[in-house]
């Protein structure tokens, strides 16, 4: 039985067609071409699919800044652990966080010392805990762009509206736009085209990179994640590219619209505000982080339980940064298969199972 | 004396097994004897020697699991039939007949007495099935806290037939590669019994033990080199196993790789990969190419693997280390690591 | 950070609605999605409907790959150009 709208994008017969097109697209072009991808569901989805392996020479795919969880910075990291640690608390995370190391250690081995810290899927799993158990503070750590940050929002919103006091959240979200625009300013940047994020975009609208294309001239395509959208989005861009074109183009028409999605940005504008943000291997972006208003701040768990972070450090010798905007290679950084490495990784790009240096060292070593 | 701390009779209306249970006196032998006695009962058991007297000729294949699984019970078994199978299949991996299985019970204070009458049916029925005795076993109580529930451990015994040389290490390049049935049908289940994952997965675990799959596959070929069944960590383990062990490269098709529509659903919903979802009914073998139709045609034959399929190849080794390989729906190869650590649900 | 899902509205009872996908069925909230009716597919993310998959859409895409499938197998030099016949830019 086929997955539907899912499998219907992963045909052999019309990916491999997809893929000779990519091939003719790609020989248009004067110079090789350098797309960078700035969502960790498209570097998933790339690894997963073989697409790198597939692609001419002459076609270099960048894994950017584009997964929340491994930007997370260890101030961020290191507060919810010490929460974890207080006395009747349940701290509830998606998956994906309990493998990022904070400065002295993770999520999973806290857990493993007797912190309470349970695994969700749904925010709304952390509030269900919240009701069930009124005697524990059940902290929810906040991580994700604004695919994410909405459904938070709305966790909170729930929250304040049924009592549920002993609901926080952590907030670590993060916003692509500041962040795209701190990229295009980067000294050095050798992109030439961006593969824009499907689920994002569903939700803050395609129009969030026209500064991108009318200021820094570089193509946008909005993808969806299915072989036959990376593909697609792929001709489209460098179809672009060999036009001397720059717009937004939508390849995935089926999830999003122009516009995005009003009421998810809505509830997300009356839950959270702009606020500066540590990027792990980036440093601070203004503006890119998202904090919970005055308004909510009986459900803030920053402001709710105080926590000593004075050690947290970022690491030293990291070049996750310079990675991240496509200016360096794994094996320009010093600590690259010696200090990190998959099993005890330092910055984003090995933290992430798909990142440029975890697939480096799988692929290379 | 321990029975001091047993604590308040019990209010309710559910029997629970005490720390008295375990101490060897009156309680104990009755715990024995109406639990576990009268649901595994044997001719050797019975007996109830210290130990169990077997006559066994020949090289004999010899193992032992524990099982400590969480939820104890779940859709399509329990922790019994788990611990009687999982054995059982260790066994016949090495292309043994299994024949007896031990089974030792560690049972935590307060443990619903009708629950471990359900588990101890459930060890029965699955060493019927899987055509064994349980021929000698062992009980102990431990404190409220010291175990989640019941731990059991079994420890098996098979016969392996003459001429039989079934290891990790005997793959070999250009061997097929074929897997017995749907994958991550059991990691699946288990899921989606998980607190703070909640869905609705119309599925059950596969647990089913393979002594008779295996005894119909060697009937049809000497050239069977490898068997092993894909238990934590999925297929993507032991592919990995396989070639660590044999020094080869494995590679795999993706599109004939069998996996239920549920299964699969609950992938995308969590993003994990199917191939790294256990397994308990199902195996991996790797097969001398010429053989591989035959073979197949056994086990679509049997109940336990009408949905075998060819998945792969054995290849020589490549690189500077054994790698598996998975080709995907582009045509192109990625690699298939090792797991590591709990597969955990991601949003990212 | 994108992982959704198309799944299948069977079910819908104000803020809260049943979804299904290959026959795993999950509460969804639609709390982002006012707009969602019974029937429709919606991408699920994090247990919440995030966005409606516009099956219109997503039918044209689909035959477009099937052309260009097509078109492969029978080298059709006529078949569709997809530098040509993308869905084009917003503006």
């Amino acid at each position: 039985m086929p997955l539907p709208y899912l499998d219907d994008f992963r045909q052999a017969g019309a990916v491999r067609a997809l893929l000779e097109q990519l091939n003719d697209s790609v020989e248009a072009l004067e110079q090789p071409a350098r797309i960078m991808e700035i969502c960790g569901t498209h570097t998933m989805a790339i690894s997963r699919h073989g697409i790198r392996q597939a692609l001419p020479d002459s076609l270099k795919l960048i894994s950017g800044p584009g997964c929340p969880v491994c930007v997370t910075a260890n101030t961020d990291i290191d507060a919810f652990i010490e929460m974890s640690q207080l006395p009747d608390v349940i701290a509830t995370t998606f998956g994906d966080m309990l493998r990022v190391p904070g400065t002295r250690t993770g999520l999973a081995e806290a857990r493993s010392q007797g912190a309470r810290v349970q695994v969700v899927y749904s925010t709304l799993d952390a509030l269900k805990l919240a009701r069930e158990n009124p005697d524990a503070a059940v902290i929810f750590f906040g991580i994700g762009f604004e695919t994410t940050a909405p459904t938070v929002a709305a966790a909170i919103v729930e929250a304040e509206r049924d009592g549920i006091e002993n609901f926080f959240v952590l907030s670590a979200h993060k916003v692509v736009p500041p962040a795209l625009a701190a990229l295009c300013a980067t000294p050095g940047l050798a992109v030439d085209a961006f593969l824009c994020p499907g689920h994002v975009t569903a939700i803050i609208g395609p129009e969030a990179y026209e500064p991108v294309v009318d200021d820094d001239g570089i193509p946008c395509v909005v993808a969806g994640f299915e072989p036959a959208d990376i593909l697609q989005a792929l001709i489209m861009l460098t179809s672009q590219l060999a036009g001397g074109r720059a717009e937004v183009e939508v390849q995935y028409t089926r999830g999003v619209r122009p516009g995005g999605n009003p009421a998810a940005m809505a509830l997300l504008d009356s839950v959270f505000e702009p606020a500066d943000a540590a990027w792990r291997g980036l440093g601070v972006i203004p503006g890119s982080g998202l904090a919970i208003r005055e308004r909510f701040a009986a459900h803030d768990a920053g402001r709710h339980f105080e926590v000593d972070t004075s050690y947290s450090r970022e690491p030293k010798g990291c070049l996750c940064g310079a990675i991240l905007t496509g200016i360096r290679t794994p094996r320009d950084c010093g600590l690259f298969g010696k200090a990190c490495t998959p099993d005890h990784p330092v910055g984003p790009c090995m933290v992430s199972s798909e990142g440029t240096c975890a697939a480096y060292y799988l692929y290379e070593i | 004396m321990k029975s001091s701390q047993q604590g308040p009779p019990e209010s309710g209306s559910r029997k629970r097994v005490l720390l008295a249970h375990g101490s060897g006196g009156r309680l104990t032998h009755d715990l024995i004897d109406q639990v576990f006695g009268k649901a595994l009962s044997n001719p050797i058991l019975d007996l109830m020697d210290d130990a169990a007297t077997l006559d066994v000729a020949g090289r004999l294949a010899f193992t032992i699991d524990s099982h400590v699984v969480s939820p104890i019970f779940f859709p399509g078994g329990d922790i019994g039939r788990l611990s009687l199978t999982g054995t059982v299949n260790d066994l016949a991996m090495t292309g043994a007949t299994p024949l007896y299985i031990s089974a030792g019970f560690i049972i935590e204070e307060g443990f619903p007495v009708d629950d471990l009458e359900t588990i101890a049916a459930s060890v029965a029925a699955a060493a019927r099935e899987a055509e064994v005795q349980v021929v000698a076993g062992d009980t102990k109580v431990v404190e409220r806290g010291a175990a989640d529930g019941i731990f059991i451990t079994t420890c098996g015994v098979g016969s392996i037939p003459d001429g039989v040389t079934i290891s990790g290490a005997g793959a070999r390049p250009g061997d097929a590669v074929i897997v017995s049935g749907s994958i991550g049908d059991h990691g699946a289940t288990i899921l989606s019994s998980r607190e703070g994952i909640e869905f609705d997965l119309p599925l059950e675990s596969d647990c089913a033990p393979l002594g008779g799959l295996v005894r119909d596959m060697l009937a049809a070929s000497d050239g069977i080199h490898v068997l092993r069944d894909p238990t934590r960590g999925g297929v993507a383990a032991t592919l990995n196993e396989i070639a660590a062990s044999s020094g080869v490269d494995v590679e795999v098709d993706e599109e004939n790789i069998p996996c239920r529509a549920e299964v699969r659903a609950a992938c995308e919903l969590l993003g994990l990969d199917p191939l790294v979802l256990a397994n308990e009914g199902k195996l991996v073998a790797f097969v001398a190419a010429e053989d591989a139709e035959k073979v197949l045609g056994a086990m679509r034959g049997h109940p336990l693997g009408v949905a075998a399929q060819l998945v792969g190849y054995v290849r020589a080794a490549g690189g500077s280390r054994p790698r598996v390989y998975v080709r995907t729906v582009l045509g192109s190869r990625r690699i298939l690591s090792m797991p590591t650590g709990e597969q955990l649900p991601r949003i990212c | 950070m994108c992982l959704a899902i198309p799944a299948k509205i069977i079910e819908i009872n104000g803020q809260l609605a049943t979804v299904e996908v290959g026959g795993l069925t999950r509460q969804a909230s639609v709390v982002l999605l006012p707009e969602a009716r019974l029937g429709d597919y919606i991408l699920i993310h994090a247990g919440f409907a995030i966005s409606r998959v516009d099956e219109q859409e997503a039918q044209e895409t689909i035959r477009l790959f099937q052309q260009l499938a097509d078109g492969m197998a029978g080298a059709d030099p006529d078949g569709p150009d997809l530098r040509e016949s993308g869905p084009g830019p917003i503006s």
